[in-house]
């Protein structure tokens, strides 16, 4: 048994003067000792690329490692609708403590109010630093920008660059990135893949990666990690998430001693469209945004089989409006997802597969005219037709839920760094901001804060403190034997000669745990998960197989050591959620719910973030609580109603 | 339907390769052309051969992972549609396809359908960014800038850095990627004092890599996001004006 504890590092005082005074209080290295130190960036999303480039403009030596071709290729390009900020440019009534509430009420109340209060600080210069950079966001006439509102707000503090804000914000970011690169400061290895992190007397020392396309295993060292690798969708095999998308750097991180908190958060979109058959290799999101102008509804009777434009308004159930009349069709995305798998499970799904409900824009056309719709819209209405062959201006769109975010990730304290010292976690890799659901457009405000403006000045005040260290070396015996873990486990996945790919095996894992573990949850389908995925694993250890061998590219080496992490990772999401006598945000469990179906959370005994702790292979992982408190905020019901 | 897949295969750089020929079976109209293509692999791995190597990874046609030559057209038949986009229904049973990876000396092939296109990213590193350290810089509304050009750099900054342009391009010609990313930061405000330095940088290094521009207008044909040359007219005249330019005057307006 182990001995952590668990120290958020929360600065006291007032709520609006804390990251100031934090900041104040951090020790700070000159500019001439900053280029001693070695700092690793991990990930070259939203969270990485900022952070590296802007390490790297104070001065640090900084190394950067992407699996991708190129650090554009990122997972965060695929955000499309927006990022928050509490501007109050529409002076409709935003501020700084609005964003905060807002985000700490949608995460129903299972964040650290510190870290919410200074995302929605820092918000604010994320927006000026973006179009410095020269992100192209929406504008209106006279020049100045434009904005949305988004579920679970009332008001318009969205930015946004059409669908493509993700890609946008991404593009700054890497652009800044290669900037840093041609100047020399910043050393990027692209299709450079984590497996493991090094630690050394308790110490992240550095990491061990694999060069993807010479199959090379080496190790880097570096005075501070920071792992920007995004979420674990991809557990659930189909997701929005990008294809490659893995949780193997938190995941390895965490076998090394780093808790993983509260894996049991996951976030169920509920704008994607319905699969059509069973060799779907993943989901497609519809943006949040369409929720602005289309209307959800289902066939009020079973197996109503007419077209949609054939049932008659007093048939129809606008299920959304009618449960939530003040947020209607913007609540948020928890509430919206669970009320769609609720009529899909009654059997008024539509469809062929009736898997789905209507997202109709037909008032709203007949309101705006379809100019204007198809203006708003319409990259997402092609994207939408070339997917379905419908057209959304003619036919409604079909829409259910997905895995789309993890909230959960790699525990982290108020500078975000893990529990083992110099190793940070940035970006949706971590837990810490968004509680138990993550309001729209907040994705991309969480990875962009954590990398431009609160790492660089967090991992400067560690650093502070190894001045005259030298990096370990990469001889020491802690790389080494990573190293020779890494060659072995290669060795034994091309070994095992079985008869089934590592897809085939992914997509039976995220059965199990879409079944048991994904929008509702309960105690026997969670413990049967609990015993079907060691076996499945089981037999994935002796059945797989990877062909070719590990010098040069071989793309089934890459996905079976992920598919391998996804399977631990997956066991733990379903120990979390069993734990978790209640329901809140994203977790839903079946026996803990109101009459009229709503979420019924126990402040009293689940306040709190769920850490574990991994105690090896075959041993059950511990659990570490690190109490919530709420000074500003106060926990209520949750009512979109 | 069932198709008749030519793919090319290629062990590794060194490689010569060589056309080899699958059947896919059993191909549903609603799969994307990539999800075949995962069907083809599975079916190689559980006869024991090696499975197409192919990239791709956000299939939401975004990321620009993705990229074949689909019976020598770029991202294939459809217009506007990256190869992750493109679904079998614009295919018909009995069909032959041949698949092969981007063709050019600037994009070496890695293995099979896999290129290398870090020349592109060399582009951007020249000069495909606007310095603005992080740190406080003015409010975002005091930059004031029209709706046309706002809506025209991000027509521009749309590109997906794919490399269907260079694929499609006779020439292998780098021109429509480079002056896309020229048009995004040249049109806005903000680009104005590196315009000029930009503009010959990128295009430096771009002829460093990639063949010249005939205005052929394949690359246009073949892009994902179907922007345009006029951006490359665009490009031509600032690398022109700032060849005539006194740096030391650009202050003036």
């Amino acid at each position: 048994m182990s001995t952590i504890t668990l120290d958020s590092k929360v600065p006291s005082g007032p709520i609006q003067d804390r990251w100031d005074n934090h900041r104040f209080n951090m020790k700070l290295v000159n500019p001439a000792n900053k280029r001693k130190f070695t700092v690793l960036v991990v990930g070259t999303g939203l969270a990485g690329a900022a952070a590296a480039a802007t390490l790297a403009e104070l001065g640090y030596q900084v190394k950067c490692f992407t699996f991708h071709d190129s650090p554009r290729r990122a997972h965060s390009i695929a955000a499309q609708g927006g990022i928050n900020a509490a501007k109050n440019y529409k002076n409709d009534g935003d501020s700084i403590y609005r964003l905060f509430y807002d985000t700490v009420e949608g995460g129903d109340f299972r964040a650290r109010e510190s870290n919410v209060y200074r995302l929605a600080q820092v918000s604010v210069d994320i927006i000026d630093q973006c179009v410095a950079q020269g992100v192209p966001f929406a504008r209106e006439y006279g020049g100045l920008l434009d904005n949305r509102s988004f579920g679970g707000a009332q008001v318009s503090r969205t930015f946004y660059a059409r669908g493509q804000t993700g890609q946008q914000l991404l593009l700054g970011a890497y652009q800044a990135l290669m900037q840093q690169v041609s100047l020399g400061r910043v050393e990027l290895h692209t299709k450079t893949e984590l497996l493991d992190v090094v630690t050394k007397d308790g110490v992240c020392v550095g990491i061990v990666t694999r060069d993807i396309t010479s199959g090379e295993v080496r190790s880097w060292s570096g005075h501070a990690t920071l792992l920007c690798t995004g979420g674990y969708g991809n557990a659930f095999y189909l997701s929005t998430n990008a294809m490659n998308s893995n949780a193997t750097a938190a995941w390895r991180a965490h076998k090394k001693g780093a808790l993983f908190a509260n894996p049991c958060y996951t976030q169920i979109h509920p704008t994607c469209i319905p699969a059509s058959d069973e060799f779907q290799s993943k989901l497609t999101l519809m943006s949040e945004s369409l929720r602005n102008d289309g209307r959800i509804w289902v066939p009020k009777r079973m197996d109503d089989n007419r077209p949609p434009d054939q049932i008659p308004e007093e048939d129809r159930d606008y299920y959304l409006e009618r449960r939530y009349p003040s947020f209607g069709n913007l609540a948020p995305r928890d509430i919206a997802s669970r009320a769609a798998k609720v009529v899909v499970d009654e059997g008024r799904g539509v469809g062929p597969l009736k898997n789905g409900v209507y997202l109709d824009f037909s008032d709203a056309i007949g309101r705006l005219g379809k100019n204007v719709v198809f203006e708003r819209y319409g990259n997402l209405f092609d994207m939408y037709e070339r997917i379905t062959d419908e057209d959304p201006m003619k036919v409604p769109m079909r829409i259910y839920p997905a895995s789309h975010y993890t909230m959960g990730g790699l525990w982290v304290d108020y500078n975000l760094m893990t529990n083992i010292p110099g190793l940070y976690a940035l970006g949706e890799a971590n837990f810490s901001d968004h509680g138990a659901n993550r309001l729209g457009a907040s994705a991309l405000m969480q990875g962009l804060a954590d990398g431009y403006f609160v790492a660089p000045y967090t991992v400067g005040d560690y650093l502070a403190g190894l001045l005259g260290q030298a990096p370990v070396s990469t001889d020491d015996p802690a790389f080494r034997e990573a190293e020779a873990g890494i060659n072995d486990e290669i060795k034994r996945w091309l070994s095992v000669g079985g008869t089934k790919s590592p897809e085939y095996y992914h997509r039976e894992l995220g059965k199990l745990v879409w079944d048991y573990c994904g929008m509702a949850r309960e105690k026997s389908g969670l413990e049967k998960a609990i015993s079907e995925i060691p076996a499945l694993r089981e037999e994935f250890e002796k059945n797989v197989r990877v062909l070719g061998n590990a010098e040069g590219v071989n793309q089934s080496l890459e996905k079976v050591a992920r598919v391998a992490d996804f399977f631990e990772l997956g066991e733990l999401m379903c120990r979390d959620a069993l734990q978790r006598e209640e329901s809140c945000g994203g977790h839903f469990r079946v026996e803990h719910q109101t009459e009229e179906g709503e979420a019924q959370r126990d402040d009293e005994n689940f306040s709190f973030v769920g850490a574990w702790e991994y105690t090896g292979k075959g041993n059950a992982p511990v659990l570490h609580k690190e109490p919530l408190e709420f000074e500003f905020v106060k926990p209520t019901v949750r009512s979109y109603k | 339907m069932n198709l008749t897949l030519k793919v090319w295969r290629q062990d590794g750089p060194d490689d010569p390769g060589r056309f080899e020929t699958y059947q896919a079976t059993d191909v549903k109209d609603e799969m994307s052309f990539l999800e075949m293509l995962d069907n083809v692999n599975e079916a190689l791995i559980e006869a024991g051969r090696e499975p197409i190597t192919f990239d791709s990874d956000c299939r939401e046609g975004i990321c620009g992972t993705c990229g074949l030559m689909i019976n020598g057209q770029a991202h294939g038949p459809q217009k506007g549609t990256a190869t992750c986009q493109l679904h079998m229904r614009k295919f018909k049973d009995g069909e032959t396809v041949t698949i092969e990876p981007w063709r050019a000396a600037a994009f070496p092939v890695q293995k099979d359908l896999m290129v290398d296109r870090s020349a592109l990213d060399a582009i951007i590193e020249a000069g495909g960014y606007i310095s603005a350290d992080t740190g406080a810089p003015r409010d975002a509304n005091e930059i004031l800038i029209p709706k046309p050009a706002a809506d025209t750099a991000m027509d521009a900054a749309a590109c997906i850095g794919c490399g269907a342009c260079v694929a499609a391009c006779p020439n292998s010609a780098g021109q429509l990627f480079t002056s896309a990313k020229l048009a995004h930061l040249n049109l806005l405000p903000q680009g104005q004092a590196e315009r000029w330095k930009r503009t010959e940088d990128m295009v430096e290094t771009m002829e460093l890599f990639f063949g010249s521009c005939t205005n052929y207008g394949e690359c246009q044909e073949a892009c994902p996001k179907e922007i345009p040359i006029d951006f490359i007219a665009l490009m031509n005249r600032d690398y022109l004006k700032s060849k005539l330019k006194n740096r030391k005057l650009i202050g003036q307006s």
